[in-house]
């Protein structure tokens, strides 16, 4: 490899797909508490289920909203009617639970015996009266956080058009609006009747509700009303979508559902980095406001005294380096934005690199790393995790963010890890979380310090990566 | 179709993985989809392993589906082969691959032209057994492979050792407090003048399985695991087994004897009597216990006993036998093996519960309304709702279940232990008195029939102030059973009259 005429452009390369990383159904785990009249169905086998339960950690105990269908050998060898069975399981849910929306994921092994969800929900849909909406979150086609996208994806194609709506119910589509005005008297005399003078906005992406209500406060700064969220917190007020309204994403992995919605609800994705870190948010924010031909304000001094309010974090991590095995799909986020905090990146492990999706992402993480005067980071989709680990033992960076299955032994053998799990589960969006990012990536670098001197770095005995 | 909630024991690979990974330099490759492969965080972060986890999964993704597995199955495990060089290399689909109906026989054979190491695929189904099941079919087949290769290269000998020696089966990575029972296991082997020959699968290598015949006996310390290697041997070689677990100081004893008999069947002369006796009376601290007047308080007391066979029937034993706690129900998640459990269990309990559904349980739970629970994880939550006090005894493991200090269950320390944890499970002292005041204690209807009944109660002011009154750990319970005497006599509003009406009830 040359590194001389690489300077200014990023290399992909591809490597065995051999590594750790958790099955796409794990989205449940957040969807499920995000959209809170909904009801989850996972139709597989028993190792799906002792994953959701097991090395999830989300243990499914207190009435959940929640559960496995879990196929049996009659079922797999079609000795049972899908249908019927389905059905038999959706009215137990109905009548135990009565949710708004049963999202049926489907798995590998729905995949595998190729039985027709699809085919099958729109007929059951119309028989019990609950909406079934289904998503394909397998294993075959997808890595972890991709669940999430295929959920908001089959999703999108149920958000509702203006017609649907009637005028009594608009108030209720408005919900995030009024909660942004609740208090705020003043502009409360113009309330959602005045219609903001851009085309209107949906963003997508799951995000716990103080991040929704955080940034789409920050929108409003620069005079951007945000029609709504996919998802919102309850099923029956999914965002109207309609022919030219615009779409933003929050979340690098969602490339189908941009891609639904432009294809099928022939929307307009605006193309930005991802509101990550104060640059990435800063320029999120910027990106929007271009092409609504909105000046933005007051973003240089936003973004400035942000990076002042992380100057005791920066200050630990200023040229170390990081290693990301690859996991979750924020990778590419998080490494434009720890470079600009002074770290180097040696290599980003991916499961999947959505090229155009996250073009805007990609070309800010070229710009960060030329402007901080760092190497450019070596970018592997589906990774080989063993050969990986050598390049690490060669490497020895200071910190290796990481699935949960290298976490101890690396930490065993000296190497700082954080879980790249923290990332997806943490609030990281927007200008105020930004510190909560740098919290996670110098805990280990702030527990060293702690344990500084005690002599226990190694703790196998032969230290071999 | 069965809708689930939660799952007592895992997928079958599961198993195979635990033996396969128990083993010293084996490892295993997992033919399965991404994302089926968490066997290796639960490895490294619940045993809080070091090392990395030696298994592999390769990845069956649409290229695959679409080309067929066998390349990359056959790369995979010629790759690890020279990258870890292991002894044994063991293949295994998941639920998912398995569908496939893929000739996996024929990957592996295969695969064994180029390795260096052995090769085998994991013979299991993975729809009709479960981990536990797979996880004695694994072990099963790993020492059957490696008995045959030695007799073939005619290594094996059935010549025993000169001391009377044993070969401990079952001892496995994520299993319940596995690793500390085993160093108990070995110390009292050690007091019995028992060599230890062979412990499998944990830490052994599988040179070593050839040795397994020299021992004098095999003592198989949990039911789920081991019992199908202990036949096998049995069969091939005439060895017998001890399958009595040592779990209380009753067991204990029992398990000792017979290993006494075993061993002077075999023709040595030992007497372990004393040492029963010494270690019952004077050394351990659970027979006592037994004798001691914080026992007696527990004397009737009613508890509900559910998890695995080996748990379940011990713990049902002990409350009954050594402790005077009556047990209501025990219970067994381990369908396939229920005649063993009745067997066990039917003298000690009223009722005998073989299920593996949650709800089912958590109804029992809610309707016999015991003074306390030894169950596992799920059990231990429904007892937070309805302010049950629960011991966990049982899988499926938890983080909990990986104690940094030494927690056995087994022999004579486990005995302390275990009476630590049913002793610590009861609500005391004050505690119990001031429940006696409000009649806090084992009613015998249900509340409601399910485990999740909210209040459709009317408490009045002055009964909801009284109701405040009472000391908040116990308001709860006493608050339940007030509006259970009220529901009983269909009374929709609860107040101070009914309230006080309520306690006398109940201590009539």
């Amino acid at each position: 490899m040359t590194v001389t005429d690489e300077k200014n452009a990023l290399t992909f390369e591809c490597e065995t797909g051999n590594y750790h990383t958790f099955c796409p159904i794990s989205c449940v785990a957040w969807l499920y508490q995000k959209i809170e009249d909904s009801f989850f169905l996972v139709i597989g086998t028993k190792t799906c289920g002792y994953f959701l339960q097991n090395a999830m950690g989300v243990m499914i105990f207190a009435e959940p909203r929640y559960a496995m269908a879990e196929l049996e050998e009659a079922d797999i060898s079609a000795k049972l009617n899908d249908y019927d069975e389905l059905k038999r399981l959706c009215e137990q849910i109905k009548r135990d639970r009565n949710p708004s929306v049963i999202v049926w994921i489907g798995t590998c092994t729905t995949e595998i015996i190729k039985m027709d969800l699809e085919g099958i929900a729109p007929k059951l849909e119309a028989e019990i009266g609950i909406p079934i909406v289904t998503a394909r979150a397998n294993g075959l086609d997808y890595a972890f956080t991709q669940g999430e996208d295929t959920v908001l994806a089959a999703m999108a194609n149920r958000c509702p058009k203006p017609k649907d709506i009637k005028p009594e119910e608009k108030a209720e589509h408005n919900g995030i609006q009024k909660l942004l005005n609740f208090g705020r008297q003043k502009d409360n005399t113009t309330p959602e009747t005045t219609t903001p003078n851009h085309p209107p906005l949906v963003l997508f992406g799951s995000l716990p509700d103080p991040v929704v209500t955080n940034l789409s406060l920050e929108l409003k700064k620069q005079g951007i009303e945000v029609s709504g969220w996919l998802p919102e917190k309850r099923y029956t007020e999914l965002p109207v979508i309609d022919e030219g309204y615009y779409v933003a994403g929050v979340n690098p992995f969602l490339s189908r559902t941009a891609t639904t919605l432009m294809r099928r609800r022939k929307c307009k994705l605006i193309g930005a980095p991802f509101p990550i870190g104060p640059d990435g948010t800063r320029a999120w924010i910027e990106k929007i406001c271009s092409v609504f031909n909105i000046e933005p304000q007051g973003l240089d001094e936003r973004e400035a005294k942000i990076w002042e309010s992380l100057e005791d974090y920066l200050q630990l991590i200023r040229g170390k380096s990081v290693f990301f095995m690859g996991d979750n799909l924020l990778e590419i986020s998080l490494a434009r934005f720890l470079v600009r905090c002074g770290m180097t990146v040696p290599e980003i492990g991916i499961p999947y690199m959505d090229k155009r999706y996250q073009k805007a992402e990609l070309d800010l993480l070229a710009k960060t790393c030329t402007e901080m005067g760092v190497p450019l980071p070596k970018i592997i989709e589906k990774p080989d995790n063993y050969n990986q680990l050598q390049r690490i033992k060669d490497i020895q960076p200071d910190l290796v963010i990481t699935g949960m299955a290298h976490a101890n032994p690396l930490e065993a053998r000296g190497i700082s890890t954080k879980w790249s799990v923290e990332f997806t589960f943490a609030q990281i969006h927007g200008f105020t979380n930004s510190r909560d990012i740098l919290e996670l990536v110098t805990r280990p670098l702030r527990r060293n310090n702690a344990l500084k001197g005690l002599g226990w770095e190694k703790l196998v005995e032969e230290a071999q990566v | 179709m069965k809708l689930a909630y939660w799952m007592y024991a895992g997928p079958a690979h599961i198993g195979t993985l635990r033996i396969a990974s128990s083993f010293k330099n084996v490892h295993a490759i997992m033919h399965a989809p991404l994302g089926d492969d968490y066997f290796n965080v639960m490895r490294s972060m619940l045993e809080r392993e070091r090392d990395f986890t030696p298994v592999t999964a390769s990845i069956v993704d649409r290229n695959v589906l679409a080309r067929g597995s066998q390349e990359k199955v056959v790369d995979n495990i010629t790759r690890k082969d020279g990258e870890e060089k292991p002894d044994l290399i063991v293949l295994t689909p998941t639920c998912t691959s398995s569908i496939l109906q893929e000739d996996l026989q024929n990957f592996v054979d295969r695969a064994q032209l180029d390795a260096k190491a052995d090769v085998m695929l994991a013979d299991v189904n993975h729809y009709r057994v479960n981990e536990l099941q797979a996880a004695d079919r694994t072990l099963q087949q790993i020492v059957e492979y490696y008995i045959k290769k030695a007799r073939k290269k005619d290594q094996l000998t059935q010549d025993k050792t000169v001391k009377p020696s044993v070969n401990i089966i079952g001892i496995s990575t994520l299993g319940f407090h596995n690793q500390h029972d085993c160093t108990e296991l070995k110390r009292l082997m050690a007091d019995l003048g028992i060599e230890v020959n062979e412990v499998i699968p944990d830490k052994a290598s599988v040179h070593n399985l050839k040795n397994l015949p020299k021992a004098w006996f095999n003592l198989v310390p949990y039911r789920e695991l081991g019992m199908m290697t202990a036949n096998y041997l049995e069969t091939e070689f005439g060895m017998p087994y001890v399958d009595i677990t040592p779990m209380g100081v009753v067991e204990t004893a029992r398990c000792i004897r017979k290993i006494q008999q075993v061993l002077n069947a075999q023709g040595a002369q030992v007497n372990y009597e004393d040492y029963i006796d010494r270690q019952t009376r004077f050394v351990s601290q659970a027979a006592w216990f037994s004798r001691s007047i914080d026992c007696q308080n527990l004397t009737g007391k009613k508890a509900v006993v559910f998890g695995d066979n080996t748990h379940a029937a011990a713990l049902t034993k002990i409350l009954a036998r050594e402790m005077g706690i009556h047990v209501v129900l025990a219970g067994t998640y381990c369908k396939y093996d229920e005649e063993w459990f009745r067997e066990q269990v039917s003298e000690y309990c009223d009722e005998v519960l073989v299920s593996d559904d949650n709800g089912a349980i958590g109804d029992a739970i809610a309707r016999i309304e015991p003074a306390a629970i030894f169950g596992t994880q799920m059990e231990r939550h429904v007892g937070k709702r309805l302010d049950i006090p629960c011991g966990v005894i049982a899988a499926p493991i938890h983080i909990q279940n990986f104690p940094v200090g030494y927690r056995p269950y087994l022999g004579y320390e486990g005995a302390n232990q275990v009476v630590d944890l049913i002793y610590n499970s009861f609500t005391l002292g004050m505690e119990d008195h001031l429940l006696e005041i409000f009649g806090g204690h084992d009613t015998k209807e249900a509340i409601t029939a399910g485990i999740s009944a909210d209040s459709d109660l009317n408490w009045h002011k002055d009964a909801q102030t009284e109701l405040n009154k009472v000391p908040g750990f116990v308001r709860n319970k006493v608050k339940r059973n007030t509006e259970k005497f009220a529901r009983d006599r269909g009374m929709n509003e609860i107040t101070l009259e009914v309230m006080y009406a309520a306690k006398e009830a109940v201590g009539a």
